[in-house]
């Protein structure tokens, strides 16, 4: 085999409009509702018709029995480049990675990037039920715990390994409260002390209530182009400097304890001529706070196994000294399915742009995000993460 | 540690019935090669016939060498605890029930990593423990996680509970008090702890040897029980229909004839009146009852046990008729299997080779004592089996079928 090509730079790719649909709990309306409202505002945030994207990319586990070029025509799209990514947690990245190369290529100009779900009264059961083959086979029958049942097992064999605690989980949700009190999109309004986290009702042990998302209705979307496009209709964007993606990585290891950032990661800094330090704000994927403990440790911010101990040094809020998942992320805002991938990216392009509102992390000019998603079996099998500057 | 199970108290009349619910039963084709392995209670995981190693979950391709020589091998069953959860919160109706439930992630020592059940004695993570593959209540297999060594009270623990069917503090109803198998079957009941035992026997006028030592013995009921006419099941059923928890029919009706026999057709008729028609009868008197008392407390109906002939499955011409019948009967017995597993009731095939008794008098040996029939329908049980093959005749047609059922029938007709 030839040795592996280096990578070609995202050079002259841009992010633009990042649009939030308000969440709600449960909603009667279809994950196509949702997807119509944030191609509107993308069109309107934009200045152009939506017929002018000529490439879209959507993320839903709930668009069913529809398929992403049906939903051109539900939508009264032409594009030229279409993409389904449904990798949960990872979509909103593998979205970027790829609508980044269609627009460098020329294949497309402007892509619409777009993660929307629907949550009625039934259908978390009903996802759980049906996620995978090894799920169904597996997981599902054994308690039907869901992903609170299966993260709880890698938290409980994280904690014993590596000595992290509630408490240190704990500070991360709160931290994140905090911050979601400061984003009017947040479903959760209500402060949240440690001594609630502690002692709330448990889920699954070790989780409580605090440690699990709230499931929700929602939509996140954003535009991928080349800067030259953005100049031309007059748009403020962000640079993206690099990202990365891995599948199954590590499958040897008998419980998941990293996931495929670390094969990737040295590339990641690498591409953009930066550093770990040199990041001003992080949004990690944090379906749980033990997932966004692993990412400081397998984003190279802490060594393997010090996640507990770097949880211990630093704040998290948005005037923290390491701010983290500055909206409040999925444990504060709400994990809209799908769109639990993209609220990370829609946060760090209004941090860039300086629009980030209550939010707003002083000074900022660089930022992580990581996804990482889809618990076929026994661990989740996408990490991807993506750094993005100020322009 | 797990506390006895306490001995249940006497039904309030006027409470609501719980409703039988099902666990989660979707499952892939291939993972059915786990729900073989357990109906019979061996431990089979998906081994490569190229590499060499054991592949979890069912697969279709050995993710080593993708080669697609996967076939269902015995497994070591030995494992240690990676980590556990107690789930307290689920949104599916049958686990809601039975919370918190226990479940952890076990490193099998031969390769895999597999989410099991795990039973209340077993250690923490870092534990060695002991693996099974079990029949949930939906008959779907699962993998259930014990400790190494014997604890006390092991066999009361709540889950193990949900995948066993310990006639411990359960009431039995055996359906035919003449067969010589009865009085070692309640022998085994009473010491595995059953709370009352039914016997029934028909056209009680008629004595028979073993009656006085049935009426002799504590929580034993002679009851009245023809399975040749609807009616007397019918009463019956009304009578103690709610009662039963576990049924086993030990009827039979062995009569030899010859295929060329001017009264074979005869024979066969009055043969099959007794058997099939006889289960048919009594499943649709027992059967609804039965379905709807499956999650009726700790010691709710459980399981309906057909004691069958082995020969049911392949024919020995020399007990013709009766081998015909019970091929009926199994393929009742898998009608019954689905209609009853609705309400979370296991039916179980007793499939034994000939009894050591007299109608079976011209068979040479190995033949089957009753106790170690008995024996073995109480193990099976315990165990949560649904398939039980009892003697060495039973063990070696079911070997045998399994590698070429042809060779098995042409030995037969020898």
């Amino acid at each position: 085999m030839v040795p592996p090509r280096m990578r070609q730079s995202y050079d002259s790719v841009v992010l633009a409009v990042p649009v939030t649909v308000p969440y709600q709990r449960y909603s009667i309306e279809t994950a196509h509702w949702w997807m119509g409202k944030a191609l509107r505002a993308l069109a309107e945030g934009a200045g152009i018709s939506h017929r002018d994207f000529d490439g879209f990319s959507v993320a839903s586990f709930t668009m069913g029995p529809d398929v992403a070029v049906g939903l051109t025509q539900h939508f009264g799209l032409s594009p030229r480049h279409i993409d389904h990514v449904p990798m949960g947690g990872a979509s909103g990245i593998v979205s970027l990675r790829r609508a980044a190369r269609a627009v460098q290529a020329g294949d497309a100009d402007i892509v619409a990037c777009v993660a929307a779900d629907t949550n009625s009264v039934d259908s978390f059961r009903n996802l759980l039920e049906g996620f995978s083959r090894f799920s169904q086979d597996a997981v599902y029958p054994y308690g039907a715990g869901g992903a609170n049942g299966s993260f709880a097992l890698i938290a409980r064999h994280y904690m014993d390994r590596y000595g992290a605690t509630r408490e240190d989980f704990g500070k991360l949700c709160v931290a994140q409260r905090d911050n979601a009190l400061r984003n009017p999109h947040a479903l959760m309004k209500k402060p949240l002390t440690l001594d609630q986290y502690m002692s709330a009702r448990v889920i699954a042990e070790p989780f409580r209530l605090f440690d699990c998302v709230m499931p929700c209705a929602g939509a996140e979307a954003f535009l991928v182009m080349r800067e030259e496009t953005a100049t031309s209709l007059a748009l403020p964007f962000v640079r993206l400097l690099s990202a990365i993606e891995r599948h199954n990585a590590f499958p040897d290891d008998p419980m998941q304890v990293r996931g495929g950032w670390v094969m990737d990661r040295d590339e990641l800094y690498g591409m953009a001529g930066v550093a770990p330090d040199d990041m001003d704000f992080v949004q990690t994927y944090d379906d749980y706070a033990v997932i966004s403990m692993m990412q400081f440790e397998d984003l190279g911010f802490c060594a393997k196994g010090e996640g507990a101990d770097f949880v211990r040094q630093h704040t998290f809020t948005i005037d923290g000294s390491f701010p983290h998942n500055t909206s409040g992320g999925q444990l504060s805002v709400g994990q809209a399915g799908a769109a639990g991938g993209h609220l990370g990216i829609t946060e760090a392009i209004r941090q860039l742009l300086g629009a980030a509102g209550g939010t707003q992390v002083h000074e900022v000019r660089l930022g992580l995000v990581s996804g990482f998603g889809m618990i076929n079996y026994d661990r989740g099998l996408a990490s991807a993460a993506a750094i993005l500057a100020r322009a | 540690m797990t506390g006895p199970l306490p001995r249940p108290k006497r039904k309030n009349p006027l409470a609501r019935t719980t409703q039988p619910l099902l666990p989660p039963q979707t499952r892939s084709r291939k993972a059915h090669g786990f729900t073989l392995a357990a109906a019979i209670g061996r431990f089979m995981l998906q081994c490569c016939g190229e590499c060499g190693r054991y592949a979890y979950p069912a697969r279709e391709a050995c993710p080593n060498c993708l080669s697609s020589a996967l076939t269902f091998l015995d497994a070591p069953t030995g494992g240690a605890l990676l980590s556990e959860t107690r789930i307290e919160v689920t949104s599916d109706p049958y686990f809601r029930e039975h919370m918190p439930w226990r479940t952890g992630m076990v490193q099998l020592d031969c390769g895999p990593v597999v989410v099991a059940h795990l039973h209340g004695d077993c250690g923490g993570p870092g534990a060695r423990v002991a693996m099974s593959l079990q029949l949930d209540k939906a008959g779907q297999a699962v993998f259930f996680a014990k400790s190494v060594s014997e604890t006390p009270h092991m066999e009361d623990d709540p889950q193990w509970r949900q995948l066993s069917a310990d006639p411990k503090y359960r009431r039995v109803l055996i359906s035919d008090g003449r067969s010589p198998m009865a009085v070692a079957l309640v022998n085994a009941l009473k010491k595995a702890g059953a709370a009352k035992i039914f016997v029934g026997v028909a056209e009680q006028w008629k004595p028979f040897e073993e009656r006085t030592l049935l009426e002799a013995m504590e929580g034993v009921e002679v009851v009245d029980l023809d399975l040749t006419s609807e009616r007397s099941v019918q009463e019956l059923a009304i009578d103690i229909g709610a009662k039963v928890e576990i049924l086993i029919n030990t009827a039979d009706h062995v009569r030899p004839a010859h295929l060329f026999d001017a009264s074979a057709a005869n024979t066969a008729r009055d043969v099959m009146d007794h058997t099939v028609m006889g289960l048919m009868r009594l499943s649709q008197a027992f059967g609804p009852v039965m379905r709807s008392r499956g999650a009726d407390g700790a010691t709710g109906a459980v399981a309906w046990v057909n004691v069958l002939s082995v020969h049911g499955l392949s024919n020995a011409r020399q007990f013709g008729v009766h081998s015909v019948a019970h091929a009926a009967c199994l393929s009742l017995s898998q009608w019954l299997r689905n209609e009853l597993r609705q309400g979370g009731i296991r039916v179980i095939n007793a499939l034994t080779g000939p009894l050591d008794t007299e109608w079976f008098q011209t068979v040479p040996p190995p033949k089957v004592a009753p106790k170690a029939l008995a024996d073995a329908v109480v193990d099976g049980l315990k165990r949560g089996l649904e398939d039980i093959y009892i003697g060495d005749v039973a063990k070696d047609i079911e070997a045998r079928l399994f590698d070429n059922p042809k060779a098995v029938e042409r030995e037969a007709g020898r």
